[in-house]
């Protein structure tokens, strides 16, 4: 294999490959990518066995031929490359080595045998849809903050995605919690998504998508089956193994008829928050709210640092109630509100409660109260 | 030579028989008692004494505290019991047969904590630099940069042990010495209720006819490889060079050659938070299946969830401790996304921590623990799904 390819280039795709592949491996070759060059232009594939990525990027090839050589190593001597330089990739028939030359610098790397990388197979994936790129970066943000990092909870460590209907008519959601907060965000359903199975897609898998949606304007199409899903993109494909787990019954912890609703100018409330939170302990971050007709009063204590307290104007016609929230899950929630106005819907201080956008009805989160 | 009345804490002349000030005979002189500052100080037989201070009637009585029953031990016995017998650590049954009208009483814990965390209140209003040992006892650094009231050591001592026998209702035996080894070593010769002082010009002597188990750092097996070469007592040691020393003791054998003659260099550390809690068992034969090491992790976690819960803490990472068969030790951890006090838990972490390791090596011990502690508030927020 004789290649010659543009840097800026080479660098995009290696990034996203390289974020595949883990720091720390057992097994050499994952820490490799497999570089294969073909007609007019290389591709790239990385893998930890349970995610891979393969993409495509134009390049003048001399002689075809596959390698595969360690992916960070070979990210870190790119993105080191001087900016508008050109990379020329060698590898010759059994030779274990790949040579990099790009102006007057020349690295020889360790490969590994091009036959040995794994090959994931995506099996058959019956349902298939496309999703614009918009909308599915929308039901990644609104969700993923909320993903369980617990690893005795597996299949809470990731998105659940399936088919339902709200109010009548089909919907696509998207779910995360960490039994603490719940986010659960919908788009209309996209043809051929009807009847697919509910699926738990991976951290990690959600992380590096989002990465390739940041580069895109295009649709997406998604192809699954119950234990893996596929995303393509116009020059790259995703494969990806899902949780195998079953996610909780998350609709019965969404309260229908909390009636103690509060209106808040969200970005009067987050930044009050904010500033309140300062004086909350690092553990806890703790944070409480003391609502009453018209008012909302902020407060938080900590033995350590003394006490905040801050006033608010808010829109609140029900009887008093002092509950108490993470201020971190209050500001994560206020993030992902596009909107002006927050609508909170409380029971009591030990009951969830349920936050939503005013103008907006296809996102909910529910917060679990703390102790204050 | 100095003399300070132990009641109402006056320096008085040294040669009256009784205080000048307020009449009392309680006197102690030594030569250096204003020129010393480190104490220890140990509660006399303290779980009887608390239970002796809630119940009068048990005054004039001799109490044991302790599990009752076949198998339990002797926590504390009071200064009556022990005329007969009894000791700490004695088997019950035993301490009974020396003491049979004994009151057992069982221990309770919380009681004595309370006492014990009133005790050091009183001591750090003296000095924030309170080493405690054990509930009953801790070392004080009152030296001119530590105390907070400028009065010589003696006095603030005389002053503290009285407060406590007021305010808590309990006494105490006081050592006053120039470092850790020998303030220990003084408050033990003078109980109950003692005030007793060594000094630097004497302590050489003084150390020479004790057993060499006096120096701490030497326990019953090395003393038994001394006796064998016919080393009792302090003075053979004090006898032999450094070089001498540290090659029978290697590292130990310097810091021994100080010791010998009353020198010890560890300061007195002021009480630090808690950095971790944890909690292990040695098995009486070495394990290698992992139901074995599970059900023993059970139990242990139960265990931590109890001391979290005694001692208001919680932690947000969890460890696990294996020993091998051989001596190598190891340790795993996994950090929780909060604080926790619950043992299922950290049970469920500390299980998942040991698949990992269970293939089939012996381990002797195991334990669980946690750190990075939160206060208890901050542990297991309410969850979505277990409400």
């Amino acid at each position: 294999m004789k290649l010659t390819i543009e840097r800026a280039a080479l660098l995009r795709s290696l990034n996203h490959v390289q974020s595949v592949v883990e720091r720390r491996n057992t097994i050499p070759i994952l820490s490799n990518v497999k570089i294969e060059g073909r007609e007019g232009q290389v591709s790239l594939n990385a893998t930890d066995m349970d995610l891979d990525i393969v993409e495509a990027v134009p390049a003048d090839v001399l002689r075809p031929g596959a390698t595969t050589a360690p992916a960070h190593t070979l990210y870190e001597i790119v993105r080191k490359l001087p900016e508008g330089s050109q990379v020329e990739l060698e590898h010759t028939g059994d030779d274990s080595q790949l040579i990099l030359r790009s102006g007057r610098s020349k690295f020889t790397l360790a490969s590994l045998p091009v036959d040995d990388y794994p090959v994931m197979s995506g099996g058959d994936l019956p349902f298939t849809f496309t999703l614009a790129a918009d909308e599915m970066k929308g039901l990644i943000d609104r969700t993923r903050f909320a993903i369980s990092s617990e690893e005795t909870r597996y299949y809470l460590n990731g998105i659940y995605v399936h088919a339902a209907t709200s109010g009548g008519v089909p919907v696509l959601r998207a779910v995360a919690t960490d039994g603490h907060r719940l986010a659960r965000v919908e788009v209309p359903l996209p043809e051929g998504a009807a009847g697919m199975p509910g699926v738990i897609v991976p951290r990690k898998t959600v992380a590096e998508l989002r990465k390739l949606l940041d580069e895109t304007t295009m649709e997406v199409t998604v192809s699954l089956s119950e234990t893996k899903i596929r995303f393509a993109f116009d020059d790259a494909v995703m494969t990806s193994k899902l949780i195998d787990g079953t996610f909780p019954d998350y609709e019965r912890v969404i309260p229908a008829d909390n009636d103690k609703v509060l209106e808040v100018d969200c970005r009067t409330f987050s930044q009050a928050v904010d500033r309140v939170s300062a004086i909350s302990t690092e553990k806890s971050r703790a944070i409480k709210l003391s609502v009453d007709k018209g008012s909302l009063t902020l407060s938080a204590s900590s033995p350590e640092n003394g006490s905040a307290v801050e006033e608010l104007e808010a829109a609140y016609d029900a009887g008093p109630i002092e509950i108490g929230f993470n201020s971190r899950y209050l500001l994560d929630i206020m993030a992902q509100i596009e909107g002006d106005a927050a609508r909170f819907a409380m029971a009591d201080a030990a009951s969830p409660t349920v936050v939503r956008e005013v103008t907006d009805s296809s996102a909910v989160y529910v917060l679990m109260p703390m102790r204050v | 030579m100095a003399c300070l009345c132990r009641d109402c804490a006056h320096l008085i002349d040294a040669d009256a028989a009784s205080c000048t000030n307020c009449g009392s005979a309680r006197l102690v002189t030594h030569p250096e008692l204003l020129d010393l500052s480190i104490a220890h100080i140990d509660c006399d037989a303290f779980y009887a004494s608390v239970e002796k201070r809630d119940d009068p009637a048990l005054n004039d009585k001799p109490v044991i505290v302790g599990h009752p029953g076949g198998r339990g031990v002797v926590t504390t016995a009071c200064y009556i019991a022990r005329q007969y017998g009894p000791r700490s650590a004695m088997p019950m049954f035993k301490a009974l047969q020396l003491c049979p009208q004994a009151v057992v009483i069982p221990p309770d814990m919380a009681k004595y904590r309370q006492a014990s965390s009133q005790i050091r209140s009183l001591f750090l209003k003296a000095t924030p630099l309170v080493e405690p040992v054990s509930l009953d006892e801790a070392y004080l650094d009152l030296s001119a940069g530590a105390r907070l009231v400028d009065r010589a050591p003696a006095i603030l001592l005389a002053r503290l042990a009285r407060a406590v026998e007021r305010e808590v209702g309990v006494t105490v035996s006081v050592g006053l010495s120039y470092n850790k080894f020998l303030a220990k070593l003084a408050s033990d010769r003078d109980k109950p209720q003692g005030f007793s002082v060594i000094g630097r010009a004497e302590a050489t002597a003084l150390l020479a006819p004790l057993p060499v188990t006096t120096i701490h750092g030497i326990g019953a097996a090395t003393a038994r490889r001394l006796a064998e070469a016919g080393i009792t007592s302090v003075r053979q040691l004090q006898a032999m060079p450094e070089d001498a020393l540290s090659a029978r003791f290697g590292k130990f054998g310097r810091a021994l050659a100080h010791l010998v003659h009353g020198e010890d260099r560890r300061r007195v550390v002021a009480d630090r938070p808690t950095k971790s809690i944890s909690v292990e068992t040695t098995f009486s034969r070495d394990q290698s299946a992992y139901p074995a090491l599970a059900a023993a992790l059970e139990d242990l976690a139960g265990r931590l969830e109890q001391r979290l819960k005694r001692a208001s803490l919680a932690g947000e990472t969890v460890v696990l401790k294996l020993k091998t068969s051989d001596f190598h030790s190891l340790s795993r951890q996994s950090r929780l996304p909060h604080p926790t006090q619950r043992g299922d838990l950290i049970l469920e972490h500390g299980l998942r921590l040991l698949g990992r390791e269970a293939d089939g090596r012996a381990f002797r011990l195991i334990g669980i623990g946690v750190d990075h502690m939160a206060p208890a508030t901050a542990a297991d927020p309410p969850d979505l799904f277990e409400a």
